[in-house]
């Protein structure tokens, strides 16, 4: 291997808005980055290629899968996590809505599924049961059969929009 | 699993990431969305190689016109290529198909250069650009060269890039007034890869019809063209039947995807307002 390719990288990025230096493997993806190096296990690795959606975080505003994303591309990035949504109490009704309907029972997907629902309602208006599902396909849960997650995302939706229209 | 990578450095622009290619000997791999790469790699599917990560070269990224054409960078993502309003007016085909393309959090890292280089033969993108007519712009340690898409793709994860070389862009010819662009695909659920598809685009009455998922490349369908110019719906469904050569396996047989083709290209026809 010439020196040009290093087998660690070191990083510098900003994680649930603290900054963070690092160095990680070269194969070192995004979600083992926040669990085994930096300590936050509220983000989940599930299958590890793409398709559970359990690791989804947000980087740079948009959610992502944590494990179809290398800790080395993201030199600058800003990253968060359930961990730092919560104490910026920014899905603090997305997360009450679960609990109330009973949208969690093992909660494996939960951090993933709060992620991937705060991307749809973050834009706004009133999305029909059907784009829901649709938005929400690429998380997997193996507990609810989803009704009470369409339940939970259809609830904040709509309260959010009736909160910015009054 | 884990991904067992050999080393990894990051690109100051093109010229460079040619050189650290050129420098991997022939471990070289080129790191872009990594949608499909990271996969891959957590999946032990390959290993040891050596990543040339390119997300950083600017000169990759973005739409521009240029006369006729519309050059989109290779580092475009598919949750950009959604939403862009130059692709939405002159190659609107592709505005249709990313949002086809997985979910939203992987269509925020996933580029259109990705996933063409990848040459998956049941994505989208690939059978668009063969659609479209377009070329793929292609830099290596040689210089630069174009490579018209059907001439693209080779087999199954196949292309005519070589080793060393990398996906700088796609030129696509801007849509005329009154064409048409639509793709139909068949999936299981949402997001999944298609089991079927088909790309078609319609300029002044002549069809252009590519296949995707149902055999190692996208595939154009000349005769059913032909047949479709003709306003042979019949004949082009058979035509179509008779151009492909699916595989069988756990996501549908032979019989059934080209069944499928048969059902998505009457829909198409009958969206254009051209069915009987």
């Amino acid at each position: 291997m010439t020196e040009a390719f290093r087998s660690r990288i070191y990083l510098e990025l900003t994680v649930n808005g603290e900054a963070v230096e690092l160095t990680v493997p070269a194969g070192r993806h995004l979600i083992d980055m926040l669990r085994l190096d930096l300590g936050l296990t509220g983000s989940h690795a599930g299958c590890e290629h793409g398709v559970c959606g359990a690791c989804t975080v947000l980087v740079d505003g948009a959610p992502v899968r944590g494990c179809l994303t290398l800790a080395p591309q993201l030199s600058g990035a800003e990253v968060w996590t359930v961990e730092g949504l919560t104490d910026e109490g920014t899905i603090a009704d997305l997360q009450a809505a679960f609990v109330e309907r009973n949208a969690l029972q093992c909660g494996y997907c939960t951090p993933g599924m709060l992620v991937a629902a705060k991307g749809l309602i973050d834009a706004g208006g009133t999305p029909s049961r059907e784009h829901i599902r649709e938005h929400m396909s690429g998380n997997y849960c193996r507990c609810t059969g989803y009704e009470a997650i369409v339940d939970a995302v259809e609830t904040v939706a709509r309260a959010r929009a009736e909160g910015s229209a009054t | 699993m884990k991904a067992q990578v050999g080393g990894y450095a990051r690109a100051k622009d093109v010229s460079d990431a040619i050189r650290l290619l050129a420098q991997a000997d022939g471990m070289g791999r080129v790191l872009a969305g990594g949608q499909s790469l990271v996969a891959a790699l957590n999946m032990g599917l390959t290993g040891g190689d050596l990543l040339v990560d390119i997300t950083a070269l600017s000169d990759l990224q973005g739409v521009r016109e240029d006369g006729d054409t519309l050059i989109i960078g290779a580092l475009t993502r598919h949750s950009q290529i959604a939403v862009d309003p130059l692709i939405a007016e002159h190659v609107p085909l592709l505005a249709q198909a990313a949002p086809l393309i997985a979910h939203e959090a992987i269509r925020n890292r996933g580029t259109i250069g990705g996933s063409l280089a990848h040459a998956d033969p049941a994505a989208e993108y690939p059978a668009c650009v063969v659609a479209l007519d377009a070329v793929i712009q292609l830099q290596g340690p040689d210089g630069t060269r174009q490579v018209a898409a059907i001439d693209f793709f080779h087999a199954v994860f196949e292309t005519a890039m070589k080793e060393g070389e990398i996906l700088t862009g796609i030129a696509l010819p801007k849509a005329s007034a009154g064409e048409r662009h639509i793709i139909r695909e068949a999936t299981r659920r949402a997001g999944d890869y298609a089991i079927a598809g088909l790309a078609v685009v319609v300029c002044d009455g002549a069809h252009r019809i590519a296949v995707f998922g149902a055999g190692p490349t996208p595939i154009l369908c000349i005769d059913a063209m032909e047949k479709l110019d003709a306003g042979d719906i019949d004949g082009a469904v058979s035509a179509l039947s008779d151009a492909l050569d699916p595989p069988s396996d756990t996501q549908g047989s032979a019989a059934y995807r080209r069944h499928l083709a048969d059902v998505l290209l009457r829909r198409i026809v009958t969206e254009l307002g051209e069915a009987a």
